[in-house]
């Protein structure tokens, strides 16, 4: 029996800019159940962000309802993880400390061992082992958006956003964070959402692909990835996996307007 | 609290004759002997009498014979300056997080502020003088602190006004209150911002200190000893003074290097 995690119904949001209301979200749908991996992708400037903002309960929707295990998003809340294209690490932390910082929040009654436990076995899962004393000046992009990934995570959360995570990295290092998620979705159990540009990266790791129209966003597409689950990258090469880009590829055209449905 | 990152020592070893004689150490003694001696040799070969300038070789007995006064009055200079600056710094910090965090209050104070850092603050030495005559330390303290704080404030409010929405929204997102926001996050950010300010702000509140110490009646400090100078024709003990305000001025400015270090050593990257 699976259980939706996240739920968006009917979403609308429109910023208030100088020039009048800009819609972003018009009629947004998305399921997650538990345990879910949902890409997002769509043209840029859709919206895609806003719609992370609106899980984390960082705003509300003008319209709409978003909701994390049956109850409505009201305001932000501790067991939501996120982890965005810029890795946002504090230059005068260590990365052992910068890993811990959500703790500080979040589990103040964890004890300063516990958490410098829990941070490192994370920072050894990702492949970071030894770099826990390092300042983030010290490492590479790469590394940086590891340390990230494993500050999103430490304090468990049941609900994990990551906007664009891999954006900024080279296709190599990227492949190389694209295994280790599948590492980390094995050993630390989440429920997701991964916005991203790049559709060989959804269908490698989610198992749910939700293509967004041009903006003001509503669902346009959703495709299922049947194989889920921990994956190689030769499985990107596949005649399957070309059909699913095929396909991807063709209803992002179609949400540019350069192709019909 | 704020985060205070452990220092740990870029090299070890090293005695102090290493370091005495290490480049950092040398390079500027040998640029101020160069510049004292260049300084004499002006004096010697234009044959400038005392009146129109002293030359270096007679600050010594200059100092000496006042070396009690530069004592006492370097002290009250330095302890009014001080008191000044950290009266700057709170203000300072204060004023730059209203505008830092609130759009409406950068609009509303920026132009105040800057018409207010405009005026030449030589300009308000006679009027805070008179306004509260006799009071010669609060006088002192004031003005250091007024011709001082603009500058954290400005750099504080930029710091904190510009801190990208992600760096907030990591801590935001697990609902963190805005003050946890602002001590582990804003501040430790705006640090790099703060001690550049501070550095400039330093040398404005001495100069401050002693244009207040100049100017009034019976004063104190170093500003008053010159003063006695110049109505006591003792051409040395002007220049002496001159050169006690730039030791203690170079002192001051060191300490703050030094905190910087300590605080936000951390944004100091080695290149290469």
């Amino acid at each position: 029996m699976t259980y939706p995690i996240i739920k968006i119904e009917g979403v609308r949001h429109a910023y208030q800019t100088p020039a009048g209301p800009l819609p972003v979200l018009d009629g947004l749908e998305l399921t997650v159940d538990e345990g879910g991996f949902v890409a997002v992708v769509g043209p840029s400037g859709c919206g895609k962000s806003t719609l992370t903002r609106l899980v984390a309960g960082l705003m509300k929707p003008d319209a709409g309802t978003v909701m994390l295990h049956g109850e409505t998003v009201t305001g932000p809340r501790a067991t939501v993880g996120m982890a965005f294209q810029n890795p946002v690490l504090l230059e005068w932390r260590t990365i052992l400390e910068n890993i811990m910082l959500p703790l500080e929040i979040v589990a103040t009654k964890m004890s300063k061992s516990e958490q410098k436990e829990r941070a490192n076995y994370l920072l050894e899962l990702v492949g970071l082992e030894g770099f826990g004393d390092k300042r983030p000046s010290e490492l590479s992009g790469g590394m940086r958006q590891r340390a990230s990934l494993c500050r999103s995570l430490v304090h468990k959360p049941e609900v994990l956003i990551l906007d664009e995570p891999f954006g900024a990295l080279d296709a190599f290092t990227r492949e190389d964070l694209w295994q280790t998620m599948h590492k980390v979705k094995a050993e630390e159990p989440f429920t997701g959402v991964l916005i991203t540009h790049d559709l060989r990266e959804s269908i490698f790791l989610a198992d749910q692909v939700v293509v967004l129209s041009q903006r003001p966003a509503r669902t346009q597409y959703v495709l299922d990835v049947p194989d889920t689950g921990p994956r190689d990258l030769d499985h990107l090469y596949t005649s399957e996996a070309s059909e699913m880009l095929a396909i991807l590829r063709h209803q992002i055209e179609v949400a540019q307007g350069r192709a019909a449905a | 609290m704020a985060y205070v990152p452990d220092i740990k020592p870029r090299s070890t070893g090293g005695s102090i004759t290493k370091f005495l004689t290490s480049r950092a150490v040398l390079a500027p003694i040998i640029a101020m002997v160069v510049f004292v001696l260049f300084w004499e040799f002006l004096v010697w070969v234009n044959d400038w009498p005392d009146y129109v300038m002293a030359s270096p070789s007679d600050l010594p007995a200059a100092f000496s014979k006042y070396w009690g006064l530069f004592v006492t009055f370097g002290w009250q200079t330095l302890w009014r300056t001080v008191v000044g600056l950290v009266l700057a710094v709170i203000v300072g910090l204060l004023l730059g997080m209203v505008m830092g965090f609130s759009r409406l209050m950068r609009d509303a104070l920026y132009p105040l502020l800057v018409g207010f850092n405009a005026i030449p603050k030589a300009t308000v030495v006679p009027i805070v003088a008179l306004l509260f005559v006799g009071a010669h330390d609060f006088n002192t303290v004031l003005i250091a602190f007024m011709i001082s704080f603009f500058p954290i404030a400005v750099s504080v409010s930029i710091g904190l006004s510009t801190l990208e929405p992600e760096y907030r929204d990591i801590l935001r997102a697990l609902g963190a209150s805005q003050a946890t926001i602002f001590w582990k996050i804003a501040l430790p950010k705006t640090l790099p911002e703060f001690f550049g300010a501070l550095k400039v702000a330093v040398t404005l509140a001495f100069i401050g200190t002693n244009l207040m110490e100049i100017v009034s009646p019976h004063g104190r400090g170093l500003g008053a000893l010159f003063d006695s100078g110049k109505t006591n024709s003792d051409y040395p003990l002007m220049f002496a003074v001159l050169i006690a305000l730039a030791i203690l001025g170079i002192v001051l400015y060191y300490v703050v290097v030094a905190l910087e270090k300590i605080f936000a050593g951390w944004a100091d990257r080695q290149p290469g």
